[in-house]
C-alpha cells in the first residue's frame, strides 16, 4: 500500500475511533477525556515540510470538531502540535540520520525512550493547549491542572496498547536515497 | 522592501503557523459568542449522515429500553384519556363551545414533531444531539426539544435534513423551570462536573423544597409548552446561607446516555410574543 493511501485511510479510521468509540464511552470523572486521535500526526511521514504538516493536521482537526460541534478547538491543538514537531524530533533523535533512513517516527526509528518522550512532550503540549481553550470559557484553574495531567496519563496508556498492538514495522531505507 | 520579503521567507512557517491559529480560534470564539460557523451547514449534512449511519447499528442494543420508555409513556397518556373520568349515574354530556367552530387550527398554538436522535455527546463540557429531522421538515432554530422521559433542550444550528440541539449537559445553556409544588421558578444551568445532575438556582428560601420534588418546566419559557412537562427530581438541597435563594442539585428524569427518539416543540406564536417584549422593550430607550 502506498504511504499515500496508507495515510488517508489512517486519516478515517482515527477520526471515527474517536468520535464512535472512545467519544462514546461514558464519562468516568470529569477531569477524564479519553484522547487518541492526534496520534495521526505524531505518525506521519519524516519528510513532509512544516506548512505540509500543518495544514493536514489543521484539516484534521477541523474534522473531528465537525463532529463534535467545537469548530476551531481541536484544530488549533493539532496545528500547534504540528508546529512543534519538527523541533522534538531534531531534539530527540538517537542516530545520527534516523529521520532519512526511516519513514516515519516509530519505536523503531527513534527507540522506546526517545520515542515515549517524544509522545509524552507533544502529548502535553496538545492537552495544555486544549484545555487551556476550554478553561478561557469555563473552569478554574484546578480544573485546568487536574483535567490536563490525568486526561495526559490516560492518553499516554491509550497511545503505549495502540503501539504494542500495532506495531509498525519500519523499513530501514540506506541513506543514499 | 527585499528586506521584507527575506523577513517572510525566513519566517515562513511560523507565519503560516500564526495563520492558521488565527483562523481555528476566530472559528472558536464565533462559534462560542453567536452559534454560528463557516461550513457548518454543509459540515452538519455530511456528519449527520455518518451519524445516521452509526446510530442505525446502535439502536439494536437499546430496543428494549426504548420498549419500556414508550410503554411507560403510553400508560401515562392513557390515564389522561376522557374515558377514564365517569362521574356516578352514567357518561356526562358532552358540550362542544361551537364559538370557536373549526378554527382549532388557529387556537393551537405547540405543534409537536417527532425526530429519531442520531448522534450524541456526554463526554465533554458543552455536549450535543444531533437528530434526524432539519429545515426541510419544519425545524427552526430555538425551538424546544423534549424526550419520552423529560426535556432535553433547544435546536441550536438546522441544516436541510438534520438539527443539532443543545443539551441540558451544556455549560452555556440556560433554561427557566419551576417547581411542581409552589411554582417558584428558577434558572436551571449545569456546573460541568457530573454528566448525572444539573443545578437549578435562584430560588427563594420561602419556597418549601423537599429531597425527591419535581421540578417541570415553566410557561415562562417560551420554548416549551406550558403543559408541566418533566424536567428531573431534587436530589439535595444546598443551603448557601450567604444567600437568600437555595442552590438545588437536580437529577434529570432523561437519560442523556441513551435517549433515542425526541419530539421538537414549535410554539407557533413567538413571533408574535417575541415582537410584542422587542417592541415594549424598544419604549424604555
Amino acid at each position: 500500500m502506498s504511504e499515500l493511501l496508507k495515510n488517508i485511510f489512517r486519516f478515517i479510521l482515527f477520526i471515527f475511533v474517536q468520535v464512535f468509540i472512545l467519544f462514546k464511552m461514558p464519562p468516568l470523572h470529569r477531569f477524564i477525556t479519553p484522547y487518541l486521535y492526534y496520534l495521526y500526526i505524531l505518525w506521519l511521514p519524516f519528510n513532509m515540510s512544516r506548512s505540509g504538516l500543518m495544514s493536514v493536521a489543521f484539516i484534521f482537526g477541523l474534522c473531528l470538531d465537525y463532529f463534535m460541534h467545537t469548530p476551531g478547538l481541536h484544530a488549533a491543538a493539532c496545528v500547534l502540535i504540528a508546529y512543534l514537531r519538527p523541533f522534538v524530533v531534531n531534539m530527540l533523535i538517537s542516530q545520527e540520520g534516523a529521520d532519512k533512513n526511516y519513514l516515519s517516527p516509530s519505536i523503531t526509528s527513534m527507540g522506546w525512550a526517545p520515542y515515549f518522550t517524544y509522545v509524552f512532550v507533544l502529548t502535553l503540549f496538545h492537552h495544555g493547549y486544549l484545555v487551556f481553550l476550554e478553561w478561557m470559557s469555563f473552569g478554574s484553574f484546578l480544573y485546568f491542572i487536574g483535567k490536563v495531567i490525568a486526561t495526559t496519563g490516560i492518553s499516554m496508556l491509550l497511545i503505549l496498547l495502540t503501539e504494542l498492538l500495532f506495531y509498525r514495522k519500519e523499513k530501514f531505507r540506506t541513506n543514499t536515497v | 522592501m527585499r528586506n521584507v520579503f527575506l523577513f517572510i521567507r525566513k519566517y515562513s512557517n511560523f507565519l503560516f503557523f500564526l495563520l492558521l491559529q488565527v483562523i481555528s480560534l476566530s472559528f472558536l470564539f464565533r462559534y462560542n459568542k453567536y452559534h454560528e460557523a463557516a461550513f457548518m451547514n454543509v459540515a452538519g449534512e455530511f456528519t449527520g449522515i455518518i451519524n445516521q449511519r452509526f446510530s442505525k447499528v446502535e439502536s439494536y442494543f437499546r430496543l428494549k429500553q426504548i420498549n419500556e420508555q414508550l410503554a411507560a409513556e403510553n400508560l401515562r397518556l392513557n390515564q389522561m384519556l376522557k374515558e377514564n373520568y365517569e362521574g356516578a349515574g352514567g357518561p356526562g354530556k358532552m358540550i362542544i363551545d361551537t364559538i370557536q367552530g373549526d378554527s382549532a387550527k388557529e387556537i393551537k398554538k405547540y405543534i409537536w414533531m417527532g425526530a429519531k436522535v442520531v448522534g450524541s455527546t456526554v463526554n465533554s463540557q458543552v455536549n450535543f444531539l444531533t437528530i434526524h429531522r432539519g429545515a426541510l421538515q419544519g425545524v427552526r432554530p430555538n425551538m424546544g426539544v423534549t424526550g419520552p422521559l423529560g426535556i432535553v433542550g433547544q435546536v441550536l444550528n438546522v441544516s436541510d435534513n438534520y438539527a443539532t440541539v443543545w443539551t441540558l449537559l451544556n455549560r452555556q445553556f440556560r433554561v427557566v423551570v419551576k417547581l411542581k409544588i409552589g411554582g417558584e421558578r428558577g434558572t436551571l444551568e449545569w456546573d460541568g462536573v457530573s454528566p448525572n445532575y444539573v443545578t437549578l438556582k435562584d430560588i427563594p428560601k420561602s419556597a418549601k423544597v423537599k429531597k425527591g420534588d419535581s421540578v417541570v418546566t415553566s410557561p415562562a419559557s417560551s420554548m416549551f409548552s406550558g403543559a408541566n412537562l418533566m424536567v428531573g427530581t431534587i436530589d439535595e438541597i444546598i443551603d448557601d446561607r450567604s444567600s437568600n435563594f437555595y442552590s438545588l442539585r437536580v437529577k434529570p428524569s432523561t437519560n442523556f446516555y441513551s435517549i433515542e427518539y425526541v419530539y421538537v416543540i414549535e410554539n407557533t406564536q413567538l413571533t408574535e410574543q417575541n415582537h410584542l417584549e422587542d417592541s415594549t422593550r424598544k419604549k424604555f430607550q
